[in-house]
């Protein structure tokens, strides 16, 4: 049994089918990149695992268990935990603070949660600005505190919106460098990514959405060797 | 805020407010210190969920009024006692509040803050109208049983150690609050509905959880109003401008902060005194237009209230000194 | 209940409601086009009317007649509110925004007791009073006339949104803001005339009840409330929902005035008004 099953995922608004059919499975402990070109379905297929929409048709289920249409704070109760495009710290706290919040989720207990949160914070290299008001970080800092915030949850996935979007080559390496420490950690890894050169090298499989469908599933290199693909990306880039 | 500051400020504040009606002996000196302390009282309540939990109720006299109310008609029409009126009615309020919460509580900011002011004015036609309940004449609180017991008294001095105590309950509801793991959650939602969710936060049941007990804190200031002013009608007590002023003493004291509305109860009533002194009562509304003009300084410059402001500047200041001292 | 209350109170609802209508237009254009609601909306109309009653009180002017010039003057003031405070708010907590306006509102109705006094005024005499006879009912002539003037008045508002390049720039910086500056579209002047037209469409109104509406500090408050549902009903920034809601709204109040009296008409429109915010809050005509 796969740690992640999307099986024949659909959803729709309204008129608009953004997603068709789409099925993949994501097993523990890897990393599995979701790429495809704009207005492909990416974010809106990460939003229907993370539960902030309800597939129109299809499962998708967590070791098992039928996720799809759960609300988003029952999937992250059940190991389902994400970042947004847009950061999205809670901006009256301190970084300490934000991961706290998501360490209450398992330690209701003030202190406990503290350590817990100055855990994950050290882990992606924050610790000395735990007490920085969130408000006052840079996008980096921000994007690195919101994976502390996601993983203190103790989740199964991690699914990531973009994380390495705008960031310097440098930086680009220090969240792969996270990317690989996570799956150390055992956790699996969902990421959207339109800076290739920071996913390929590091993703176990690739899948390859286009206009809602998807189009290719395989290793980094039969992706990026894939006809199919190569056309949706130079057909739209 | 430093330790000190945290543990001297509070303990000086309530000093003072001990040792006040020792010093004071003036009444109308005193009556307008328990003005201060019922509206800050009223402000802290408001707070928990409009501060807080940032769920901006315009309309939150509904739940101060119907305390009032409830805890009257019960001494009315079945003799219960204020005390235990008090704890009816501020349960009775809580309750309410969940079908309230149920209903509105996915409407996004202006949407919910218009259905607020829709409830609250629906609960004000409703006492106009409802003639057990004394309609536009209101009701008045009898005299005959005083005492600690049935919490009437003929001077102003009791009242005042019991809005003491009442205020000082309240913000030791709020200071638990904000120290424990819902002070968290609540700050998220307010922060990033959507963050908090993929977090694991129910946001639904945590405004509602906030909203229970800022209506129970509301609707026990009522009761206490009730009880001193001996007379309770919808103008006095379920008003929009109740409701503003409830959420007014925070907005200029500070949101989200725990004396702020305090402060902000100690600006707000020494200008309408102010004002009212120096303008007279000649219905002229000078004293609208300050409040008012006060209003919109604050909110355009100074959004997160005196006590946010210097809160907000502080830890950055201190964040600041952290890191140089670190580099 | 005869046919003839029923048809003589469904015109007053329907007269009434294009007064709504033409308030709420303006609100939902300061929504559509910004995302901030004006609760001060209400005093725009109050000062619409202040301004009818001293013109016709101080020079003898008709209150009709003056109407262009009251509206042209709330649109000044509308577009100097924007400068003066609202631009400094567009990018602010919601909280903010609120009591920015809320305090507006304050402030205005404050200014207008202080100048002016509580006391309630009325327009007498003026070109249009009395009633007529219409198709067998007895209309108040200076309500028929409101109810017509507020017809044009919409009318040229659409008009104006939907023909003219001014206003088609209006329009889509209100359905995508960005979008629209990239097209070379100024936000900033499109906020200013938002608020203007927004002001004197209820400056307008305003002029139009002064006709027979009494004249009060506080008379804002009433028409503030309806214009609220009467946009949400409508669908916020839909100026064709807000004409039709508008007049819905004016005839649920009348009638259900009528069916349980006056003292519940506001009721039966709050609780209508909190039922479409729970079930549909994109009201009748919006999308999801």
């Amino acid at each position: 049994m796969s740690l992640l099953e999307v099986r024949g995922v659909s959803k729709r608004f309204g008129g608009l089918l953004a997603n068709e059919d789409v099925s993949f499975t994501l097993e523990a402990g890897q990393i599995v990149g979701l790429i495809g070109p704009n207005g492909a379905g990416k974010t809106t297929l990460f939003n229907c695992i993370a539960g902030f929409f309800a597939p129109s048709a299809g499962s998708i289920c967590l070791e098992g268990r039928e996720i799809g249409g759960l609300p988003p704070e029952a999937c992250a109760r059940a190991g389902v935990a994400r970042t947004f495009q847009i950061a999205r710290t809670f901006t009256s706290m301190s970084a300490c603070e934000n991961v706290m919040t998501a360490a209450m989720l398992r330690q209701r207990h003030v202190p406990a949660a503290r350590a817990l949160a100055m855990q994950w914070l050290a882990f992606v290299g924050l610790a000395h600005f735990s007490e920085k008001p969130s408000g006052s970080m840079t996008i980096g800092e921000q994007r690195r505190l919101a994976v502390a915030r996601a993983l203190a949850t103790g989740p199964r996935i991690v699914l990531m919106d973009e994380v390495m979007a705008g960031l310097n080559p440098s930086e680009v390496r220090e969240a792969v460098d996270v990317v690989l420490k996570i799956r150390e950690q055992g956790i699996a890894c969902l990421i959207v990514e339109h800076v290739l050169e920071g996913i390929m090298p590091i993703a176990d499989k690739i899948v390859v959405l286009d206009r809602g469908c998807k189009i290719a599933e395989g290793t980094p290199q039969a992706v990026s060797n894939d006809p199919a693909v190569i056309d949706a990306y130079l057909g739209t880039e | 805020m430093s330790a000190m500051n945290k543990f001297w400020f509070p303990a000086g504040s309530l000093l003072v407010a001990l040792v006040l009606p020792l010093v004071v002996h003036n009444v109308s000196w005193l009556n307008l210190a328990i003005l201060v302390l019922m509206a800050a009282q009223a402000g802290v309540a408001w707070n928990i969920v409009g501060g807080y939990a940032g769920q901006v109720s315009l309309g939150h006299a509904a739940f101060y009024g119907l305390g009032a109310y409830t805890s009257t008609l019960l001494l009315l029409k079945l003799g219960i006692n204020p005390w235990l009126g008090v704890l009816a009615a501020g349960l009775l309020a809580a309750a309410l509040s969940t079908a309230f919460g149920w209903s509105c509580f996915r409407l996004k900011g202006h949407y919910f803050a218009m259905a607020t002011i829709a409830v609250a004015e629906l609960v004000q036609i409703f006492f106009n109208e409802w003639d057990f309940g004394g309609a536009a004449v209101g009701l008045s609180v009898p005299m005959d049983r005083t005492g600690w017991l049935w919490m009437n008294f003929a001077s102003k001095l009791p009242y005042y150690w019991l809005a003491l105590g009442l205020l000082v309950l309240t913000l030791g509801v709020n200071w638990w609050i904000e120290r424990s793991y819902l002070g968290y959650y609540l700050r998220a939602i307010k922060d990033e509905p959507d963050a908090a969710r993929s977090i694991g936060i129910p946001i639904a049941r945590y405004k509602q959880i906030a909203l229970c007990i800022s209506a129970f804190f509301s609707a026990a200031g009522g009761s206490l109003y009730a009880q001193k002013e001996l007379y309770i009608d919808p103008n006095s007590v379920l008003s929009t401008a109740l409701s503003i002023k409830m959420a007014l003493v925070s907005i200029l004291g500070g949101v989200g902060t725990l004396f702020g509305p305090v402060l902000g109860a100690l600006m707000l009533t020494s200008i309408e005194e102010f004002t009212r002194i120096l303008f007279g009562g000649t219905g002229r509304g000078t004293d609208t237009i300050i409040y008012a003009a006060l209003i919109i300084f604050v909110a355009v410059f100074y959004p997160l209230g005196i006590v946010g402001w210097w809160r907000a500047r502080k830890e950055r200041a201190d964040w600041a000194r952290v890191a140089r001292e670190a580099s | 209940m005869t046919f003839e209350i029923f048809f003589q109170t469904l015109a007053s609802g329907i007269l009434m409601g294009l007064i709504y209508a033409l308030v709420a237009i303006g609100l939902t254009l300061i929504f559509g086009v910004m995302d901030i609601v004006n609760f001060a909306h209400g005093e725009f109309l109050m000062l619409g009317m202040y301004s009818s009653f001293w013109l016709f009180s101080l020079y003898a002017l008709d209150p009709l007649l003056t109407l262009p010039l009251t509206a042209l003057m709330l649109f000044s003031f509308g577009v100097l509110l924007y400068r003066l405070l609202i631009v400094r708010i567009i990018n602010a907590p919601m909280l903010s925004q609120i009591f920015t306006t809320f305090g507006i509102m304050i402030l205005l109705r404050g200014v207008a007791q202080f100048l002016w006094k509580p006391d309630f005024r009325t327009i007498e005499n003026s070109a249009v009073s009395g009633s007529i006879k219409l198709l067998g009912l007895q209309l108040g002539e200076p309500q028929l006339v409101a109810g017509l003037g507020a017809v044009l008045i919409t009318s040229a508002v659409y008009f104006f949104l939907n023909r003219t390049r001014l206003g088609a720039a209006l329009e889509a910086t209100a359905s995508d803001k960005e979008a629209a500056r990239l097209m070379g579209i100024d936000s900033h002047k499109m906020f200013s005339l938002a608020w203007g037209i927004g002001a004197a469409c209820a400056g307008a109104a305003g002029a139009l009840l002064a006709t027979f509406f009494p004249i009060f500090p506080d008379v804002g408050a009433n028409f503030i409330l309806m214009a609220f549902v009467v946009v949400n009903l409508g669908g916020f920034g839909s100026v064709t929902g807000a004409f039709w809601a508008g007049i819905l709204v004016g005839v649920i109040q009348v009638m259900g005035g009528l069916l349980l009296g006056p003292q519940y008409k506001t009721a039966v429109v709050l609780v209508i008004f909190l039922g479409v915010l729970m079930f549909r809050p994109q009201g009748l005509m919006g999308k999801a």
